[in-house]
């Protein structure tokens, strides 16, 4: 069936005639095919949002209830027990297992799910179609599928939490051999096989999604969209499915080795160690290391995964709202291109501690300290995009520029760490915790809150209320950095991660009134979260109705659809892009959209 | 499907072969992981050195003659030739059935030689040939389905049909997964 007869049909001429109330006039759409099975790339977009905003609310209470033990290592909270049981709670405590567990679903569930899946799943299939000039994505059918294997995915993963020696708890890089060995955690039993098949139908979801944005990307333009003139967004994620498509498969290969040690008694991961419970192991010759190299090929590109989108949908929306062409377009693209080679040339930077050989560690230094000059020509740019300009700060521009703070601090910890000889030092301390954190947790949460509250507006016909929007920024702002900010103190003193009950080390002992504090202000940024998540479900029935067709005074072609645009986007022909996105401020004139052919004496820029 | 798109939009490949070169730089990545897996343990103690079974060179041919087949079945549509067309399909589809039954053989190959692959007390030098060697297979297995379907597809309606891209992205995918075996083989016999 061909979508271009479904995207030309009658209807289309009804869009005109009633503005933004439509869809009750599109014939072949039911509620399953426009909600539930949709191949339409905006509604798409939208299940994975918020599919990913559960996980987000998820992730994020299981970090608070983790932060309750770290705060609060003596307290007995006995209405916990009666919520959560007793496999979760006991006597009041969080049990070390259930601890260990909530670590680990916290990290998979945010980098995976909410960060990659939430984040590329959404933008990508929302942006891309309408930025390039496409009626949808090159295989609207594909696209479909990649929701629903996330959304199996996700059940899957939420089962584990069920199951009776609960969820997976062995860190969410799943190292052997507390991933290999069923015997050696309650957590490594059904929990593990659980995460393993989750996280198999992810891998398969985003490489479905991944294949589908770089074909469209390549071949879906719109007549006049060359590469050059597509808008930063784009080649962000452009970038992104790139990095996905070559560096996932790794991940799946070194998940079947780890299916092969788990149920068939091989030994790639697995060797002859004495595990406590358990006695020494049958298995010769295996190697835990390999699986840190091919789980962190994935790994390093994976964190870049996370980090592009949201520098994409920064720089757009700082250019949007600076009224000021972006700085360095070229050169933006150039280092993104660079990011992406070099994401591929520096995942040992994880491993300088694992007996890594020493010369090869000082090359792998070198290559991860490179990765600062392309990060610092992009904070350059943005800052020069602000530097005088007449900045508009709606909510999406204060968290766009948010995100560039962030990045800064957390980009400068970096620096530390890539250096071998100060990482033996803070390897596996919260001083890592707190560098990843801010540069990437908190920093593409930001570029993510950046792009939904400035294409909400896109998304569903309304605004999100603004008040409610300045109070989350700002809330979240401060309390992110008062949250990962004292944890580079507690790194630098050797304070170790994923540790139950630091109250009981004579060392840590010191920083009890600090760790109650972090989990203090930890519970207050959650609470506010949930005040976006108000804002975003009230808005989709009670916000303020967008009324104009570019309520930014954008010049991407998204904002030249129609306000509620339908299945296929234009109403009549694709519009036709003769410049690039960021004709701001140009010739006396405030925004010149990209469908505007160059005037005869225009100026170049 | 979107591929007819509106005029205004250009298309220089077929949005779906192109895909499908993407995807197949996926499963290269998959298998490099793979076979790079295999070089890191390979240098590490404990590797059980075997030569691998003559089996595979036999099984090695009859991919190779499959990917003649495939080549004459697209140049049989193109010269719109159904029932030859159909016949090299479904041959090709034979071979391909053949090539994983010999992979197969040289796994029971092994084990008569007392090579445990997989178990308590098996070497990741035998393990390794299973997973790569079998996964390799699961994809020719994919792309025996693929030319299944899209040669009853070509003779479900009543209405000929001559188009031959679909039939060309299927011939892409077969000689890439024969490239992928020919790579694998040459990896495992003599990489050292
Ligand atoms: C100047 C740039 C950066 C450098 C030099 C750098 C360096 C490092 C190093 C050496 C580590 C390992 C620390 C250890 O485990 O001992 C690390 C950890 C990490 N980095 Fe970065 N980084 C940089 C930027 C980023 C960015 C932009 C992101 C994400 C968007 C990121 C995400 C992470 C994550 C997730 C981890 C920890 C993973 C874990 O062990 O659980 N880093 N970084
Ligand atoms: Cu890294």
């Amino acid at each position: 069936m061909s979508t271009e007869a479904v995207l030309q049909a009658p209807s289309a001429t009804h869009h005109e005639a009633h503005g933004d109330h439509h869809h009750e006039h599109h014939h072949h759409e039911t509620f399953i095919t426009k909600y539930v099975f949709s191949q339409d790339h905006k509604m798409i977009a939208k299940q994975f949002l918020i599919t990913g905003m559960v996980w987000a609310v998820l992730g994020g209470l299981m970090s608070v209830l983790f932060r309750l033990q770290l705060g609060y290592p003596d307290a007995h909270f006995s209405w916990l027990q009666d919520i959560l049981g007793k496999f979760w709670v006991e006597d009041g405590r969080i049990t070390p297992q259930a601890y260990y567990a909530l670590v680990t679903t916290h990290g998979t569930v945010l980098v995976f799910f909410v960060l990659t899946a939430g984040l590329s799943g959404t933008f990508a299939n929302f942006l891309i179609p309408l930025q390039v000039g496409a009626r949808d994505m090159a295989s609207p059918f594909m696209n479909m599928l990649s929701y629903w294997f996330f959304f199996i995915a996700s059940l899957v993963m939420l089962s584990s939490m069920f199951v009776e020696t609960g969820p997976f708890s062995g860190g969410w890089t799943a190292y052997p051999p507390l991933s290999a060995l069923g015997t050696a955690s309650p957590g490594s039993k059904t929990g593990m096989d659980l995460w393993l098949v989750a996280m198999a139908l992810f891998v398969v979801s985003s490489l479905l999604g991944g294949l589908n944005y770089i074909a469209t990307v390549l071949n879906m333009r719109t007549k006049g969209m060359s590469m050059t003139r597509m808008p930063l967004t784009i080649w962000a994620l452009f970038f992104t499915a790139v990095l996905g498509v070559l560096s996932f498969p790794v991940l799946f290969s070194g998940f079947i080795l780890l299916i092969f040690d788990r149920n068939f008694g091989t030994s790639f991961y697995l060797s002859d160690i004495y595990i406590n419970g358990v006695g020494a192991l049958p298995n010769e010759g295996g190697s835990a290391i390999l699986y840190q190299h091919l789980f962190w090929f994935l790994g390093h590109p994976e964190v870049y995964i996370i980090l592009l989108p949201a520098m994409g949908m920064v720089s757009e929306i700082l250019s949007t709202n600076a009224r000021k062409p972006i700085f360095g377009y070229i050169a933006m693209i150039g280092s993104m291109f660079a990011i992406a080679i070099l994401a591929f040339l520096v995942w040992a930077h994880h491993m300088f501690v694992t007996g890594l050989n020493p010369f090869l560690g000082s090359i792998f230094v070198l290559l991860t300290l490179l990765i600062a000059v392309p990060s610092a020509i992009k904070v350059f740019n943005w800052l020069t995009t602000l530097w005088r300009g007449n900045i508009r700060f709606t909510p999406a521009m204060l968290f766009a520029i948010g995100f560039v703070s962030l990045f800064i601090s957390g980009g400068l910890t970096g620096i530390w760490l890539g250096n071998s000889a100060l990482d033996i030092h803070l390897h596996d301390t919260y001083f890592v915790i707190a560098h990843f954190h801010i540069v990437m947790g908190v920093a593409s949460m930001f570029g993510m809150f950046a792009g939904i509250y400035h294409w909400y507006p896109k998304m569903y016909g309304r605004y999100l209320n603004n008040t409610l929007g300045y109070i989350h920024f700002w809330i979240t702002m401060i309390g992110a950095y008062l949250i990962f900010w004292p944890m580079h103190y507690e790194g630098l003193a050797g304070m170790p991660r994923r540790y139950y009950d630091y109250s009981i080390w004579e060392s840590f002992k010191q920083f009890a009134e600090l760790n109650r504090f972090i989990s203090t202000v930890a519970m207050i940024v959650f609470m506010t979260q949930l005040l976006f998540l108000f804002n975003f479900f009230y808005s989709i029935f009670k916000g303020r109705k967008v009324t104009t067709l570019n309520p930014w005074n954008s010049n991407t072609l998204e904002w030249t659809t129609p306000i509620r645009p339908g299945h296929g986007n234009w109403v009549g022909e694709i519009p036709e892009v003769h410049r690039w996105a960021y004709d701001y401020g140009k010739d006396g004139r405030e925004f010149i959209p990209q469908t505007e052919a160059v005037g005869a004496d225009e100026s170049h820029h | 499907m979107m591929t007819a798109a509106a005029s205004n939009q250009r298309n220089r490949i077929h949005p779906h072969k192109f895909t499908l070169w993407v995807a197949m730089a996926s499963i290269c990545m998959m298998f490099a992981g793979l076979t790079s897996a295999y070089i890191v343990k390979k240098n590490q103690s404990n590797w059980l050195e075997f030569d691998l079974p003559v089996v595979f060179y036999y099984s090695t041919i009859v991919i190779l003659i499959s990917s003649l087949t495939m080549h004459l079945a697209v140049k049989a549509i193109k010269a719109r030739e159904r029932s030859r067309y159909k016949n090299f399909m479904l041959f090709t589809a034979a071979l391909g059935v053949v090539f994983g039954y010999l992979q197969w053989t040289g796994f029971a190959n092994l084990k008569n030689h007392g090579i445990q692959l997989l178990g308590n007390g098996s070497n990741p030098a035998a393990s390794f040939l299973v997973v790569i060697i079998g996964l390799h297979v699961l994809h020719v297995l994919g792309g025996i389905i693929a030319l299944l379907i899209t040669t009853i597809r070509a003779f479900r309606t009543g209405t000929k049909v001559y188009t031959s891209t679909p039939v060309e992205i299927v011939a892409t995918y077969w000689h890439f997964v024969d490239l992928l075996w020919i790579y694998l083989f040459i990896f495992l016999n003599w990489i050292k």
